[in-house]
């Protein structure tokens, strides 16, 4: 307790020192797991925190840390923020849910914002995108596309957000081509750019003419556009290196506008502990340009979809859907709940193989 | 030009004088290479190398240099006994990958039971699974002579996917809504390998890791099985005729390196960590490995040595979040440091003196 | 629902041609500084320097041979601070090499900085004609880039070089016992330098090959353990060149197998099948044991002359 009480102090002084000489400047702290340069999840937050600076200019000063390992490095990492009197810090991976709580009980007047998790605070909200929203689409481009009627799909790690991804993707073509049969390969990485590249090319010579992949790099799209006739998505980041063809739309994820809006609700005083999980409505989960490789019936179907999502008209877990093992899950004209679709931990019916345990 | 003679003894006076000078090296080095990144590289070094130790926060960097330090010291102890006898285990990664699971493995296995025993019985299982996973190079050496660099190295890529396949099977935290990763062991009491006296940052490990270099100073020096050690590494054939069992040695060696591996994998899954993560392991079974090499492989040396290592890794942290330097130069810092460190130790055991080249 | 009937054949042995390129360059060169009684475990930071100088000079010439060349230059240029470590500074090779591979990654992070997100310019697969429309042999032989071919070329010289030549025969005694080649006059460190940087020339090509080749594009420690594989691999052939191009294939391969069995749908337990290859290392290491010939003497030691 004594050590919580002198944090407490020096915080406040140093906060009282720098807001003396920085007259008011709010600053804000980002925590990154992986580098700034990994070209996906860690580079699409850091754009995220240039957005803020560009937004606000000397009204805010940010500071970053990238390459924090989860576990007590990010509790340093969120303490050192701390006490050089950062007055908001997001922390940026799954991994860092138990840190951020354990900081934010340290330092009750400092915001935090924890991406992905579950556990909240006073002074700790969490946010997260519905990255499955922009998967219904491309699930719905990919089925109407695909010639062979084989659709592969490189996923990371057997996790809910993967697994949603892939239940929603694979619920939307369907839809359009009954015959859709969905390939996945499980790499067992959050990066490995060769692996990537050889899941890619493994399922394309399965027989796969759409891939689309849960993992960040460029990779699978360099080996769709050597294969040929293979369409894929831009994963984390546009990749529009790789348009027209091979990659044909993707999913961005844009943290700017909730970094922007987040730092304002700190400077008015009005933040409150809050959890976010926003879709294509908000701007959070972008939707990349569609390319004219896509025809234009397609697209015009696809963009169709992504403004019935973001006006909120439609939810893509919309009953009636069975789970893979047959049994009901959502009757007719249900949705799912966020609960559900946060755990999610099973494959809808129609999608073949176990998910690995 | 300049001919290396080798010392009859190493001088003592420069294996003190060496690191100083390497540290010394690397800041002018260093900060050369922060000012072409556009850094001002005073403030730069002093940033890495003050302000955690005097700095204005340092109450609470203090602590963490031992919770960073810990467990390098106590893997690095473990590590040096066999380098000194030409025993190399470079699978400590993986000896601490699996004393975390096995003793995260027991505390789970009792949740929520709140007893006394847990913990220490935790303890039992960590050293366990890394002394466990240590015996199998030594056992491998020993029956087959099958070469021990490879075979520990092979070992933690191995210990890594078990490692993967108990955050997202066995040890899922039933609770946690199916993302991966074990219950969180600081949430649970009797398995909470917590601070000793509060926010010290002195926990188990940090007293396992001083026991150890006290046990290693003690047994180099003073026990038969420390000459042993020595003499093996220093002239094997002459070890073998002063009756140094080689197979007791390398079993003796490699078990104590993955057992304190094992401990200093477990203290950190209990406490500073407190959960069984895909990412679990953050290469300190690798840094420890140099870690002894800095600390010249003699236990004091290498509790300063791993001082110094955490020193640069909450400097650099602290640096980047102040200054905006990329990570990458801190670990090219780190890297410099290293080479320095190395290329000095040569004026330890050799002179240098005018001559003709070397024919070598 | 299994379909084995999938997984084409031909298409699986061509892919896993090009999967193990990266590991024939890295552990080629390798082999050749153990033979030479070195051991040099920064490859892993000599084939991200590679990859990132490759890429580099790729992007900035818009060829990709200069980058190879580029490749091999920088790999080589870094192993001369570990040459300059061990060689002249006597220092401990395993703390050396470990130093290496922690600079090389943060280095190459460095130089990367302004490249992440650009598109490399590529080599073009070379065109054999008739050969390539060969049934099965033409697409799983004649369809690839220069360097996979340039690759395999480089074992088989590195083998007719060890076994038949003057210079391989030094290189060899010198990896045997560094005194008694000292005492034939044998310059032990000229050689071992040069070893060394043909071993960093190596694995700078081999991580030019991931940049530029295999993914293509640069991203921060991209070589994501590769050059460690790769050390496993100069063992797991016992120092034989032949052998390591066959380990080589076998690594690639369960890597491919095993992602071609899960899009076939069969359930495999992946982590248990990713550990296979180092397992299956550690059971080859068992059966070389008999072999005691196989590893150079003096792999590890330092020399120093006195005189």
């Amino acid at each position: 307790m004594k050590l919580t009480k002198l944090l407490t102090t020096a915080a406040l002084a140093a906060g009282l020192a720098t807001g003396a000489l920085a007259q008011d400047k709010t600053k804000v702290g980002f925590v990154f797991v992986g580098p700034v340069g990994d070209g996906g999840w860690t580079y699409e937050h850091n754009e995220g925190r240039l957005a803020l600076e560009e937004e606000f200019g000397d009204a805010v000063e940010t500071v970053f840390v990238e390459n924090v390992a989860e576990g007590p490095d990010s509790e340093r990492v969120m303490t050192q923020m701390a006490l050089d009197g950062a007055d908001l810090i997001f922390t940026t991976s799954f991994g860092y849910m138990d840190p951020t709580i354990n900081v934010a009980k340290k330092f009750p007047d400092v915001k935090f914002e924890h991406a992905t998790g579950y556990k909240r605070a006073d002074n700790v909200s969490t946010y997260s995108a519905r990255f499955y929203e922009g998967r219904a689409i491309q699930g719905h481009i990919a089925g109407s596309m695909t010639k062979s009627n084989i659709i592969g799909y490189i996923g990371s790690y057997p996790i809910p957000e993967v697994i949603r991804g892939i239940n929603s993707a694979y619920i939307h073509a369907k839809k359009v081509n009954p015959d859709v049969q969905f390939k996945i390969v499980w790499a067992y990485t959050w990066f490995d750019p060769a692996k990537e590249a050889d899941a890619a090319k493994v399922l394309i010579e399965q027989g796969a003419d759409v891939v689309l992949q849960h993992t960040d790099s460029t990779a699978p799209q360099a080996a769709a556009q050597e294969a040929g006739n293979v369409i894929t998505f831009g994963q984390a980041s546009d990749m529009a290196q790789y348009a027209p063809k091979p990659r044909v739309s993707s999913i961005i994820d844009n943290w700017a506008p909730y970094y922007i809006a987040r730092t304002k609700a700190v400077m008015d005083g009005t933040w409150e502990s809050t959890d976010t999980w926003d879709g294509i409505g908000p701007g959070m989960v972008g939707i990349g340009e569609i390319t004219d490789a896509v025809p234009a019936e397609v697209k015009e179907q696809a963009l169709a979809l992504k403004d019935s999502i973001a006006s909120g008209d439609y939810h893509p877990f919309t009953g009636p859907i069975n789970k893979q093992d047959g049994s009901a899950w959502l009757a007719e004209g249900d949705t799912a709940d966020d609960g559900t679709l946060a755990g999610m931990n099973f494959y809808v019916e129609g999608i073949e193989g176990d998910i690995p345990q | 030009m300049i001919r290396l003679e080798k010392r009859p003894q190493p001088s003592r006076a420069f294996s003190l004088a060496t690191p100083l000078l390497a540290v010394l090296a690397t800041m002018v080095f260093g900060g050369l290479m922060f000012a072409v990144l556009g850094k001002d590289p005073v403030t730069s070094i002093i940033t890495i190398f003050w302000q955690p130790l005097f700095g204005e926060f340092a109450f609470y960097y203090r602590p963490q240099l031992l919770i960073k330090g810990a467990p390098l010291v106590l893997i690095a102890i473990g590590l040096s006994l066999g380098f000194k006898a030409g025993i190399w285990n470079i699978g400590a990664e993986g000896q601490y990958i699996m004393g975390a699971l096995f003793g995260a493995g027991v505390g789970l296995a009792f949740y929520p039971m709140e007893s006394f025993i847990v913990f220490p019985m935790m303890v039992l299982a960590g050293a366990f699974g890394g002394w466990l996973w240590a015996m199998i190079p030594a056992l491998l050496k020993v029956k087959f002579g099958t070469n021990e660099i490879l075979v520990s190295l092979m070992l933690v890529y191995v210990a890594e996917q078990f490692l993967a396949s108990m955050s997202l099977g066995l040890m899922k935290n039933p609770e946690g809504f199916g993302f991966p990763g074990s219950r969180n062991l600081q949430q649970y009491n009797s398995a909470f390998n917590a601070d000793l006296i509060e926010g010290s940052g002195m926990h188990w490990g940090v007293v396992a890791a001083l026991i150890a270099v006290i046990f290693a100073y003690v047994l180099l020096t003073k026990h038969r099985l420390g000459f042993a050690i020595r003499v093996t590494g220093e002239a094997p054939r002459a070890a073998r005729f002063s009756g140094v069992n080689p197979t007791r040695l390398v079993l003796f060696c490699l078990g104590a390196s993955g057992l304190l591996a094992g401990l200093a994998g477990l203290f950190e899954v209990a406490g500073p960590a407190g959960q069984v993560t895909i990412d679990f392991n953050v290469g300190y079974g690798f840094t420890a490995i140099i870690v002894a090499f800095l600390g010249r492989l003699h236990p004091i040396g290498i509790l300063l040595a791993g001082g110094l290592m955490a020193l640069t890794y909450i400097g650099g942290d602290i640096a980047q979040s102040q200054l905006g330097l990329p990570a990458a130069a801190i670990q090219v810092f780190q890297g410099m440091l290293l080479f320095f460190l190395l290329a000095f130790d040569l004026l330890t055991n050799y002179r240098l003196r005018p001559g003709r080249t070397e024919v070598a | 629902m299994m379909d084995l009937s999938a997984i084409n054949p031909i298409l699986f042995v061509a892919g896993f041609l090009v999967a193990a390129t990266p590991l024939i360059f890295a552990a080629i060169g390798e082999l050749v500084v153990e033979k030479s009684g070195v051991l040099n475990l920064g490859v892993e930071g000599m084939m991200i320097t590679g990859a990132i100088c490759g890429f580099a000079v790729a992007v900035e010439t818009g060829s990709p041979l200069l980058g190879f060349a580029a490749a091999a230059a920088g790999g080589a240029l870094l192993s001369l601070l570990f040459a300059f470590l061990t060689q002249i500074a006597l220092a401990n090779q395993v703390a050396s090499g470990l130093a290496l591979t922690l600079f090389g990654l943060g280095l190459s992070a460095l130089l990367g900085q302004s490249y992440v997100g650009v598109k490399p310019p590529r080599l073009g697969d070379i065109d054999f004609g008739p050969l390539a429309d060969i049934p099965v042999i033409g697409p799983i032989l004649f369809t690839h880039d220069i360097i996979l071919y340039l690759g395999i070329a480089l074992v088989a010289a590195t083998w007719a070089v060890l076994k038949f030549t003057r210079a391989g025969l030094v290189l060899r005694a010198v990896g045997e016992s560094h005194d008694a080649a000292h005492a034939l006059g044998y310059h032990v460190k000229r050689i071992r330098t040069l070893a060394i940087m043909f071993g960093g020339a190596c694995a700078g090509v081999g991580g030019a090959y991931i940049s530029l080749i295999r993914v293509p594009q640069w991203t921060e420690g991209m070589t994501a353990g590769i050059g460690w594989i790769a050390l496993a691999l100069v063992v797991f052939a016992s120092w034989k060149p032949w052998r390591l191009l066959l380990g080589a294939y076998l690594f690639g391969g369960i890597t491919q197998l095993q992602l071609n069995l899960q899009g076939a749908g069969v359930a495999i337990p992946v982590e248990y099948l990713a550990m296979s290859p180092y397992l299956i290392t550690i059971i080859v290491l068992v059966i070389l044991s008999a072999d005691k010939s196989a590893a150079p003497a003096s792999l590890g030691r330092t020399f120093h002359a006195s005189q």
